[in-house]
């Protein structure tokens, strides 16, 4: 149990902002970023554990933001299931896609293409047909009840989707120390000597994929249910895909806090990057772009990894002076 | 008498107009050390490929433990007790050498404690105690050649397929090493083994098969495959047995 102190602490750290700053600017900042780092969570599971590099997870993202507008809007299902549906919706996705490339022995460049073609033809088709609102979208009615999981205070969204980042991090923990989580990191380390070694690779990168779709699906739910819009756009865009994966990335990779200090990063640093450009379109992306060259360069490992680093080496030298005064003495 | 461990009958394999290994038989008994010599290119790692289950052979039958194994999946052939090695060592190389032995130990140990604690045991065992928090890929050739050993051992296999173990080390590494593989056999284990290095050959094997161009073309004890004409010939090419017997004359 002792190791899941970290997780604690950081949840009921981030849990106490609300009480603490009512700024309804930082408040929706901040949702959007737990919201991203849960999609990046998903991304992690299979990306950063398992060396599975999806290019497309807005597939999963997509299919739960879809699932949950759809269900409430078309069949009147309560919105509560609706975003459960959705979760399942996206693990199915997840599973399928897993099992055609998986069993197919797609591996690295040839797996991120193919994802990343599943996702596009998924959007491609919610822009064309009907139930997904084609090209129109979805409008969720406005109905600020808990029944329909809709709040008027953004703190409260706020405390949804951080308990949905912290489930998210319990998973992730439990699976790290798992004989799972053990066969999948061997597997992203040399999937020949894994097999070898009695580990049924497929089954344990499927199995990986459907948790990792599950989670990113539930960012996706989430979406719906806080922006009450979904087109095929945003579910589907490519732009999800890429923040699934640049938030664990720049976060640390394969790091059970990689992907929510790399959303709150990479969100802050957009945000940055949008005030010192001003008004010159686009421009904001450039200083965006070169700050994450830049990241990238100096810490391939992350941001967690460079904190880890960092710790290491504040630690050592004591360490070294300690041993060599026990030598002398 | 029961069927020997490991029956390869009449195993073939092609890649494309290359015939890599053909209609090649060899019987490994219970708790003997058989190795398997030969030229370069003769197709050695080809058939351990094959009895691995990393390669589907063209033609023929592998059978184990009285079963028909032949075509299964690396990992289900792991599940039965066959556990092999890389000639190129193939470390995981990000993870530690206790948490590398532990990937082998979970499967037959679902919590992370006891896997662990097996990791511990087979670390220790093959002399990588010291070594054990350390990461995979600071450890030397020796070492990573070790630690394929740990990790096959982790399972708990009954055949031990080694590829090349002794290659790359230097004359006092493979006189460390060769003590420890005849302690595994009279723990039990069965072992094939692949290997160049002759002398550990001679003082390791019980039975000897040596393959050449994809066929089998001797079988024996160590001195009786030494002394063979055509393995000479394999070795030294065409009429050399009879040069050298020429010398030996005159």
């Amino acid at each position: 149990m002792k190791t899941f102190a970290p997780i604690l602490i950081v949840v009921v750290a981030l849990a106490a902002i609300p009480l603490m700053v009512h700024s309804n600017v930082l408040l929706n900042f901040l949702v959007v970023a737990l919201m991203i780092a849960l999609a990046g969570q998903g991304w992690n599971i299979l990306g950063g554990y398992g060396g599975q590099y999806s290019f497309g997870h807005a597939a999963f993202f997509g299919t739960g933001a879809y699932v949950t507008a759809v269900l409430q809007v078309r069949y009147g299902i309560n919105a509560w299931i609706a975003f459960m549906l959705g979760i399942l919706g996206g693990a199915l996705v997840g599973a399928v896609i897993g099992a055609l490339s998986f069993r197919s022995g797609l591996r690295g460049s040839y797996f991120a293409l193919v994802t990343l073609a599943f996702a596009e033809v998924l959007r491609i088709v919610a822009s064309v047909a009907p139930i997904t609102g084609a090209g129109v979208g979805t409008l969720v009615k406005l109905d600020l009840s808990f029944a329909a999981l809709q709040f008027e205070s953004r703190a409260a969204f706020y405390w949804v989707i951080l308990t949905l980042v912290a489930i998210a991090l319990v998973i992730t923990h439990v699976l790290e120390r798992s004989r799972f989580g053990a066969w999948l990191i061997a597997i992203r380390e040399n999937e020949d000597a894994a097999m070898a070694l009695g580990v049924d690779t497929t089954a344990v990168k499927l199995g990986a994929m459907v948790i990792s779709a599950a989670m990113t699906a539930a960012a996706g739910c989430f979406y719906t249910q806080y922006f009450l819009f979904v087109d095929s756009g945003i579910a589907y865009g490519t732009w999800m895909s890429i923040e699934a994966l640049l938030t664990p990335i720049i976060g640390g990779i394969g790091t059970l806090f990689g992907p929510l200090l790399g959303a709150l990063t990479v969100r802050m640093l957009g945000e940055i990057a949008r005030s010192v450009t001003g008004d010159a379109p686009g421009l904001d992306l450039v200083v965006f772009g070169c700050v994450l060259i830049l990241v990238v360069w100096f810490m391939p490992r992350g941001l967690a990894g460079a904190v880890a680093d960092l710790a290491r080496h504040l630690r050592r030298p004591k360490h070294v002076s300690a041993t060599r005064e026990m030598s002398r003495g | 008498m029961a069927e020997p461990l490991l029956v390869v009958k009449d195993v073939s394999r092609h890649f494309g107009g290359l015939q890599a290994v053909s209609h090649v038989s060899l019987t490994v008994h219970q708790g003997c050390i058989t190795a398997l010599i030969g030229p370069n290119g003769a197709g050695k790692t080809t058939l351990f490929a094959m009895i691995s289950g990393f390669l589907k052979p063209s033609g023929g039958t592998i059978r184990f433990c009285g079963e028909d194994i032949t075509g299964e999946p690396p990992h289900r052939l792991a599940r039965r007790g066959i556990a092999r090695t890389f000639q190129i060592v193939q470390p995981f190389s990000g993870l530690s050498v206790c948490d590398n032995i532990r990937v082998g130990a979970h499967l037959h140990y679902r919590s992370r404690d006891e896997a662990g604690r097996v990791a511990n045991e087979v670390g220790r065992e093959v002399n990588l105690g010291a070594m054990l928090d350390r990461p995979a890929n600071t450890l030397t050739i020796a070492g990573r050649k070790r630690l394929e050993l740990a990790r096959a051992l982790a399972t708990r296999p009954k055949l031990l397929l080694l590829d090349e173990v002794l290659a790359g080390l230097n004359p006092s590494e493979i006189r460390e090493i060769v003590p420890l593989i005849r302690g595994l056999r009279e723990r039990g284990i069965t072992i094939l083994m692949i290997e160049h290095v002759m002398q550990a050959v001679m003082s390791l094997a019980d039975k000897v098969f040596v393959l050449a161009e994809g066929r089998i073309i001797a079988e024996g004890t160590p001195p009786q495959v030494a002394t063979d004409l055509s393995v000479i010939e394999a070795y030294l090419g065409r009429g050399a047995a009879m040069r050298l017997g020429a010398g030996h004359v005159r």
